[in-house]
């Protein structure tokens, strides 16, 4: 079967004369703002691949006539604000601490620095409004509820050297006992002891069972968390007569904390940031609201 | 004789492949082991049957077009599970509840991310362009193809090789490796298929009774060499076992990125716009009934297309670990891409001068030339993104899919669609398409899918782009990630609904085509394989 050619018109070019399948080719010219753009591109690229680095050599490639640079550029710019905020970054990591707040120029310095601090290196865990995670274990930053303490001095510490982590010796630690995993208690007991803390924190309870889970409070928890479960700063014991909770208040969260503890880890920042950054985020958090 | 010894060795792999599923040392591996079993097994029992059935002699006159309807199905399908799987993670994205936690791990955005790339990308375009590569060889060679059943290997073969790699990305089997996600057994099966498939076409254009090669080709033959290069280069690893899926690259670091978007880049620059101007180069004519515009403009866009777009990959490593002459080359052969790359628009569209009334009338026409618009606009903002400058905003932000979707759906899908509605009545013996109503539907649902997609991504990457660069006068950043995150969402939600329009319109398609081959009235036609001249 022969195949119809593709239509023509009169007035068209000339074709180059083949078909295949119908199809015909015209012999038109390429258009001419087509091929000057096409040379023009690559008189820029050859221009361009002479003035910044280009052609590989033996050794090392063409620098380029300009010298440029993007990592330069990069460390250049980076410099240039070291530079502009060596002064008062000298006199933030002078200062007393609890002398920044005083201090207008510094402190907020100290609070913007903080909170890009903050937004790059803490908001993974904390929100980057800094509420935390409730129920998750990541402390709600902006209410004045301190585990490890909520002044100035005590965020500066638990910045720079973390929480639980094995990473630094000077870390922050305490751990609570696995009541339930380890047989420290009986399961009636933790049930009798989660009444208890119901009770204090002033929640629904039955209140039979939290006159014996008093009894186990007392033999077990007081001494981290106090006589009247009002918690211990100094062994990072929560306050658990509050409405706040790291890890839940409702009993099912309550009997899993006791039976099989928590162990919530931050990593020390000294490694990472500067004591200028450290002392920043400080002053950042310290002035969220909750700070004492 | 030669039936039996094929039933010896489909026994044998369906064997080994059992074997090797009762010892495979992870998911992903014993169920690719099954499927291979499954396969030999059932070409197995089709060979046993056959056997006694008389030979039915073969017309070396006609087109082998059993193959290219196939084809055409698979095309059609893939590209709704491509689609599909596709608004899935858009709304994933969107709304992350969507990934259920009773699917995590096999469902969640993570395992079906690569599902939807390889699926659009190789099954939907990798189908359309076998089966329409397989079309436009033998009519413009006047030819039957090469090779006998080997295009029905290939075709086989190769949808095997896209159920592997689906299946085993879902289960966890993957490189890591954007757009060359499959294992190493699966590269390997691909590998054969793919020498297979270079038989088939170059045996083909050999025996040709035309004077010349069609441009169309020229396109599909660079994109077949090409790609069988660039797979197999940034695919070179050794199997930790023979018996897993694990693999270790051959190439670390800095080597390893640059080889990985060496091919990445060709990947779109042969895979999506080669072989895709291939397609172009023959149905856009055809569908206008004009002669192509210009010969002389075709050989040297072609040329220079090749030519340049091989070395433009490095633009995809800007402001990293690549050594910095590396990248001002990628930057500059991308620039000089600029011009090669419009060639094709050009030659496409300028077809049309004298058949321009044809856009009222047609609307697979419309679709066509709607598709190399999208071509043109994307092989502009490529370049112009290559530029460092403009790449320090854009990179790592969604104007960087902003831009592929521009590509991906406006060019490659719609000149597949149009080709679709080109192929089908032709292939299935029907006077015309079921609906060219239909058609419209499809035609302005996909366009405007598509506007949505891209504008939403433009205005979140340039977004995120400005609001991650941004510092105040001390030097330090403004927003946090997450910022970034959160402020995405409204166009987040709007891209999500470009998608379902996308997806609506091919299953217009799907069911307008479906109809075609069903109800509309049949055409006298004949298949025969003469020389035009």
């Amino acid at each position: 079967m022969s195949v119809k050619p593709t239509n023509r018109k009169p007035g068209d070019p000339t074709t180059t004369g083949h078909s295949w399948d119908g199809i015909e080719e015209f012999n038109n010219p390429m258009p001419r703002w087509w091929l000057w753009t096409f040379y023009a591109c690559i008189v820029f690229a050859l221009g361009y691949s002479i003035a910044y680095p280009a052609w590989p050599m033996i050794n090392r490639a063409t620098p380029g006539l300009l010298g440029a640079s993007t990592r330069a550029d990069v460390a250049a710019e980076i410099q240039r604000f070291n530079d502009a905020n060596a002064p008062i970054r000298a006199r933030l990591e002078a200062a007393d601490l609890t002398a920044i707040a005083a201090d207008p120029e510094l402190n907020q310095y100290a609070t913007n620095a903080g909170a890009a601090v903050f937004r790059t290196n803490c908001s993974q865990c904390h929100g980057s409004g800094a509420a935390g995670v409730q129920g998750q274990g990541y402390p709600n930053l902006l209410d004045d509820d301190w585990i490890w303490g909520g002044d100035i001095d005590s965020i500066h510490t638990t910045v720079t050297h973390g929480i639980r982590n094995t990473t630094d010796a000077e870390s922050r630690y305490s751990e609570m006992p696995r009541f339930g995993a380890d047989q420290l208690l009986e399961p009636a007991q933790i049930a009798q002891v989660v009444q208890h803390v119901l009770a204090i924190s002033g929640q629904e309870h039955d209140a039979a069972l939290a006159a014996e889970g008093a009894v186990v409070f007392a033999e077990n928890c007081v001494a981290c968390h106090g006589e009247e479960g009002k918690g211990d700063r100094s062994v990072g014991a929560p306050n658990l007569t509050d409405a706040i909770w790291l890890y839940g208040g409702d009993q099912e969260t309550l009997t899993d904390t006791v039976t099989n503890a928590r162990f919530g880890v931050m990593p020390n920042w000294n490694q990472r940031l500067t004591e200028a950054d450290i002392r920043s985020v400080a002053v950042y958090v310290h002035g969220l609201g909750g700070g004492e | 004789m030669w039936d039996y010894l094929k039933l010896v060795v489909l026994g044998l792999i369906a064997l080994g492949a059992a074997i090797v599923a009762n010892k495979a040392h992870d998911l992903a591996f014993m169920i690719n082991a099954v499927e291979v079993m499954l396969a030999a097994g059932f070409v197995f029992l089709w060979t046993l049957r056959k056997m006694d059935e008389p030979r039915q002699p073969v017309l070396q006159t006609e087109y082998m077009d059993g193959v290219i309807r196939y084809g055409v199905v698979a095309t059609a399908a893939w590209g709704v599970v491509g689609f599909l799987v596709g608004t899935i993670i858009a709304f994933q994205l969107a709304f992350p509840a969507l990934n259920f936690d009773w699917a995590e791990g096999y469902l969640n955005f993570g395992r079906l991310r690569p599902l939807h790339t390889s699926a659009v990308i190789f099954a939907f375009g990798g189908n359309a362009l076998i089966c329409t590569s397989f079309y436009v060889v033998q009519r413009t060679s006047a030819a039957r193809l090469f090779g006998g059943n080997l295009a029905w290997f290939v075709f086989w073969g190769y949808n095997l090789f896209i159920v592997l790699a689906a299946t085993s990305y879902l289960l966890g089997g993957s490189q890591s490796k954007e757009y060359a996600e499959p294992e190493w057994h699966i590269d390997l099966w691909l590998t054969i298929v793919w020498v297979a498939y270079l038989v088939v076409f170059l045996g083909t254009i050999i025996k040709r009774k035309e004077p010349h090669i069609y441009v169309a080709n020229w396109f599909y033959l660079s994109f077949i060499v090409t790609v069988a290069m660039l797979h197999i280069f940034n695919n070179l690893a050794i199997p930790v076992s023979f018996l897993g899926s694990k693999s270790v690259q051959v190439f670390s670091g800095v080597q390893d990125a640059m080889v990985q978007w060496w091919y990445g880049h060709n990947a779109v620059g042969f895979f999506l716009t080669a072989g895709f101007l291939g397609m172009m180069y023959y149905f856009v004519p055809k569908q206008a009934e004009r002669p192509v515009f210009s010969y002389k403009l075709s050989i040297v866009h072609f040329w220079a297309l090749i030519f340049l777009y091989i070395w433009a990959g490095p633009h995809h490593l800007h402001y990293t670990a690549l050594p910095e002459w590396a990248a001002t080359l990628g930057m500059v052969f991308s620039i000089m891409l600029w011009m090669p790359s419009w060639g094709g628009m050009i030659n496409g569209l300028m077809t049309l001068s004298g058949a321009w009334d044809k856009l009222r009338t047609d609307p697979v026409i419309r679709m066509m030339v709607v598709s190399i618009g999208f071509y043109g606009m994307s092989t502009f903002e490529g370049p112009m993104m290559s530029i460092k400058a403009v790449n320090s905003l854009s990179h790592y932000t969604d104007w960087t899919i902003g831009h592929v979707h521009s590509g991906a759906l406006g060019w490659n899908g719609m000149i597949t669609f149009g080709a679709l509605y080109f192929l089908t009545p032709k292939l299935w013996n029907r006077e015309r398409l079921y609906s060219l109503t239909l058609v419209s539907w499809h035609f302005w649902l996909a366009t405007i899918g598509i506007v949505l997609y891209a504008s939403a991504m433009w205005v979140t990457g340039i977004m995120e782009g400005l609001m991650w660069r941004e510092v105040d006068a001390n030097g330090f950043l403004v927003n946090a990630f997450a910022d970034t995150v959160a402020a995405k969402f409204p166009m987040y939600v709007v891209r999500g609904l470009g998608g379902v329009m996308y997806l609506a319109g091919a299953l217009i398609m799907c069911f307008n085509l479906w109809k075609t081959v069903k109800s509309a009235p049949a055409r006298v036609s004949s298949s025969t394989a003469v020389p035009a001249e």
